[in-house]
């Protein structure tokens, strides 16, 4: 009954083409129609942030954008952060190993949105970290151990670069004893 | 050669690496060949009679199958009825003359419904976006009721009536009297009294609920997925609603996102969902939306304390006096559970010879209430924890030390404290150090000039809260261990994950207990077809009965293995590694299998605890509060807390920091708000404020864990108790900040708007013009 309109688009690298209404939302088609289930949909009014993809390298919370409006753009989600079999990207491993986090849901959307922070500010300060993921909801962890995860892929991603900036000291530290 | 153990080791989490790559597989991932999906029209009133539901043009819209109302599912699907809820053990009705009534809940009513969100009828179309469209289609006639939704207008005479053939609003009552609390108030040299409410909110995992129901025409079964704590309730659940054999339902729990109590109870969507997947004989999906979340998912924590606390001159507690009033929702889907928890957490780690509590609670035209973590005993600890300072402030005591003069010494442990727990046995508090808790708690704040760190302009306050929790409730857990292909043991588990990370805990148990590194072990969990019959994820009892249950079953496969690898020629000492070389030799099909090797290697075990464990902490917030904005902020927040044995140090402190900024959330900002005709307000994320990565505040922990004697591996619950104090440690604490200002505070969450109307209450009325003329 709708009309169709004719996208093209990439998905981690990948050219897609597709008829879609133009009322379909880019999470429902990059999860229904891409079939990358990576990326989780938890408020369908943009405040979550559990659906956070980029889009043309940019933190976008695809609940919030047509997949129409994400025509010739580039999309990378989570799924694109290492490929299938390689190793982890710094900050998928950062997360295992600080515990930063727990069901997993909300998980996908803190990666891609620490990703893009990461990508613009290597050495992001307290603000500019907190400021970041603080569109992003978490109900298990309490933050903590997030806040850890990206100072951990901070330093392991300098690393990687042989950049020789040392990481900022990680913040909220809790050892009371 | 004994092996360093792995139970108290941080291991890191093996469930991650599948969640991290965006592998994991939530109810919406699952999307079978065919599936069609549902939205479901809900009560637009908080009461009304339902006249007419009218779906013949919506129908007719392209791409909608069916519709389903109330109607159609007459004399197909039982009325939901909550047996639990009808529990009373013997014990607890003999001590405390409990009482508990329910009424049964249509899955779609036909009369009347009873709560705002309450679902009508369901559309069942080929995307989500059209089922949604049709909704607006529907023609619903109703013809509003008068509705009540505050608990105490809902005893009051003449209230509205959720259940015309009860009396009276009253589902449930209580009332545990020891000593004779009368005289001591007569004589006590101070007695406080105050009513506090602990205000609604709700668990809101990230994940919504979410069902998917798919019929398998080849033998007739029908597969449930479902975003449930409990897969084996809702499967007997459902068998008896849609009056079929449990042997032909098949509940699958795939990963959750987050439980936290909500999703222990069982929905009238799920019940729909799987009879219209069966009806219509196609695999069927719904997938809850946040509003539907706020509306029709559980909420929790709604109780009004009405409360008394008698002291002598030195502040030791002599007799407390507490009426609770509790708000069920529109049903009583759980009785005991909530309201009984808010007794027997109370008095908490205090001596208190004189006791007299009464419980009263009722149902309104509001969301149903459930377990939300920690489930009754924020709510208690809230009250009582309150009262105490409010005792501690009259006889000029410190708080923190008023509360180390009454707590119980680890000497006078194990300590009866002569109530009957939910389960029918006496409450025996097994373990612990009190003392000690507060001792820490006090350190953890006590070494930084809070008053330089607030700067000019902000008061400082320092909030105490003390608790106890009961933790590894039974009646049971099942566990079952194999030996599979590859040298593997498959464990099996009747309490499946929500994110607390069994796979990697209960692992650890079952590599300690077999005697095999933890890569030899696979966990699963959340299927009924995976282990015959289970409990579930809740209350605190995973790794106390599941845990258990677990180390029972892998000591037996243990046994089974040293005896077959004998018959093989290995021999294994007791405290020897297994040796995996015969466990791969046994396997079925390996060709150099020994004639006469066991052809399964399997043993399975429940495990029936007895008393609960109790788990115990102390919270202490340090704020600063500027009393002319109201803001409140959380300078650094302290625990400490007996965990028992800690079986991964790093996933303990998740779950209590987890907790605690849940507690924290509800402290400050949450809040379900319904208007007086029962609309709820705040159904959304842009008015029910969850707490964000800036709102967390500096932790400090410290763990005075005391190993539980009460189950072969010592360990206690800890999911809930991080959630239980934040409420009553920050309302003190605010109100401590606001001592020179003589503010009460009697309910929460702290917003800047609540907080600074506390402080102009207090403050002279500023004449109007009228009045200085």
């Amino acid at each position: 009954m709708s009309e169709q309109l004719p996208i093209r688009l990439t998905v981690n690298g990948a050219e897609l083409s597709a008829e879609v209404e133009p009322r379909l939302l880019l999470s429902d088609f990059i999860r229904h129609r891409a079939g990358l289930t990576g990326t989780h949909v938890g408020c369908e009014h943009g405040v979550c942030g559990a659906c956070t993809v980029l889009v043309d390298g940019e933190p976008q919370r695809s609940c919030l954008v047509f997949a129409v409006q994400a025509d010739g753009a580039e999309v990378e989600t989570v799924e694109g952060l290492a490929a299938p079999g390689a190793e982890l990207h710094a900050l998928q491993q950062a997360f295992h190993e600080e515990h930063g986090m727990q069901c997993g849901f909300c998980t996908s959307g803190f990666l891609m949105t620490s990703a893009a922070l990461l990508r613009e500010h290597p050495h992001p300060s307290d603000a500019q970290l907190l400021d970041a993921i603080s569109g992003n909801l978490c109900r298990c962890t309490g933050y903590q151990n997030i806040i850890r995860a990206v100072r951990s892929a901070e330093a392991k991603l300098a690393a990687q670069a042989g950049d020789g900036t040392p990481a900022a000291a990680p913040a909220g530290d809790a050892d009371g004893a | 050669m004994a092996r360093e153990p792995l139970v108290g080791r941080s291991v890191p989490r093996v469930e991650d690496e599948r969640l991290l790559r965006g592998n994991g597989r939530y109810v919406d991932d699952i999307a079978p060949a065919g599936c069609l999906e549902a939205a479901f029209l809900r009560s637009p009133h908080a009461h009304a009679r339902i006249k007419a539901i009218d779906v013949s043009l919506a129908r007719l819209m392209p791409g909608v199958h069916a519709i389903f109302t109330g109607a159609d599912l007459h004399g197909q699907v039982e009325p939901m009825v909550f047996q639990i809820a009808k529990i009373v053990p013997p014990p607890v009705r003999e001590s405390t003359g409990a009482w508990s009534r329910v009424h049964p809940m249509a899955a779609l009513p036909t009369e009347r419904a009873t709560w705002v969100g309450q679902p009508l009828a369901v559309v069942i179309a080929d995307d989500r976006y059209r089922a949604e469209d049709a909704l607006e289609l529907i023609e619903l006639e109703l013809e509003p009721l008068p509705a009540v939704v505050d608990p105490l207008d809902a005893l009051a005479p003449g209230a509205p009536l959720l259940e015309p053939e009860w009396e009276s609003n009253l589902a449930l009552h209580y009332r545990f009297s020891n000593g004779d609390v009368d005289a001591v108030f007569d004589s006590a040299a101070v007695v406080v009294e105050e009513q506090f409410r602990s205000h609604r909110h709700i668990a809101s995992p990230i994940e919504t609920r979410g069902v998917v129901a798919q019929p398998d025409p080849y033998d007739g079964r029908l597969l449930v997925w479902s975003s449930t704590q409990t897969p084996h309730q809702l499967r007997d659940f459902l068998a008896g609603a849609l009056r079929r054999s449990p042997e032909t339902l098949h509940v699958r729990a795939p990963d959750v996102g987050g439980g936290f109590g909500p999703k222990g109870a069982i929905y009238p969507e799920e019940l729909v969902i799987s009879y219209v997947a069966s009806a219509l004989n196609t695999p069927v999906k719904w997938i809850e939306d946040r509003s539907e979340h706020f509306l029709a998912t559980t909420h929790g924590r709604e109780q009004v304390h009405t409360i008394a606390l008698a002291a002598d001159a030195d502040g030791r507690f002599l007799a407390l006096r507490d009426q609770i009033t509790h708000n069920c929702g529109a049903f009583n889907i759980l009785g005991l559970v909530v309201p009984y928890n808010s007794l027997t957490h109370l008095v908490g780690m205090y001596a208190i010879p004189a006791v007299d509590v009464e419980m009263r609670a009722v149902v309104t035209n509001t969301g149903v209430t459930a377990p939300y973590r920690g489930a009754g005993r924020p709510e208690a600890v809230f009250a009582m924890e309150r009262i105490v300072d409010r005792v501690a402030r009259r006889l000029g005591i410190d708080p923190g030390e008023l509360r180390e003069r009454n707590a119980i010494p680890p000497s006078a442990l194990p300590y009866e404290t002569g109530m009957i727990y939910r389960d029918g046995t006496r409450q025996v508090y097994d373990s612990g150090d009190y003392p000690e808790l507060l001792r820490q708690a006090r350190r953890l704040v006590s070494d930084e000039d809070w008053e330089a760190r607030a700067g000019a302009g902000r008061e400082v306050g320092i909030g105490y809260a003390a608790y106890v929790e009961g933790t590894g409730v039974g009646p049971f857990e099942s566990a079952s261990a194999q030996v599979i292909a590859g040298a593997r043991v498959r464990v099996a588990v009747g309490s499946a994950s929500q994110g607390q990370g069994h796979r990697t805990t209960l692992g650890q148990i079952a590599a300690d207990a077999l005697g095999v590194p933890l890569e030899a072990i696979e966990v699963v969990g959340g299927d009924t077809n995976a282990i015959a019959t289970g409990f579930g994820t809740l209350a605190s009892r995973s790794l106390v009965v599941g845990g258990n249950a677990v180390a029972k079953a892998c000591a037996e496969l243990r046994a089974q293995v040293v005896e077959a690898a004998a018959g093989l020629g290995f021999e294994v000492g007791a405290d020897d590694p297994l040796p995996l070389g015969p466990m791969a030799a046994l396997t079925p099909f390996n060709p150099g299998r020994p004639a006469g090797a066991p052809a399964v290697l399997r043993a399975q075990a429940e495990y029936y605890p007895g008393p609960v464990t109790y788990a115990a902490g102390v919270h202490a917030a340090v704020v600063a509060v500027d009393p002319r904005t109201g803001e409140v902020e959380i300078l650094r927040y302290a625990i400490a807390h007996d965990c028992g044995r800690a079986v991964n140090p790093q996933i303990a402190d998740g779950q209590v920091i987890g907790g605690t900024m849940q507690g924290i959330g509800g402290a400050l900002f949450e809040e379900l708000v319904y208007d007086d005709e029962g609309q709820l307000r705040t159904a959304s994320f842009m008015d029910y404020l969850l707490p964000t990565a800036s709102e967390m505040p500096e932790f400090r922990t410290a763990h005075v864990d005391v190993v539980s004697p009460l189950n072969p591996l010592g360990v206690k619950g800890l999911g809930e108790g991080g959630a239980i104090g934040p409420m009553a440690a920050l309302a003190n604490a605010v109100e401590g900040a606001l001592a020179g200002h003589g503010v009460v505070v009697r309910s929460c969450p702290l917003t800047p708007d609540r907080v600074r109307a506390l402080v102009r209450a207090t403050e002279p009325p500023v004449p109007t013009a009228q009045e200085t003329t």
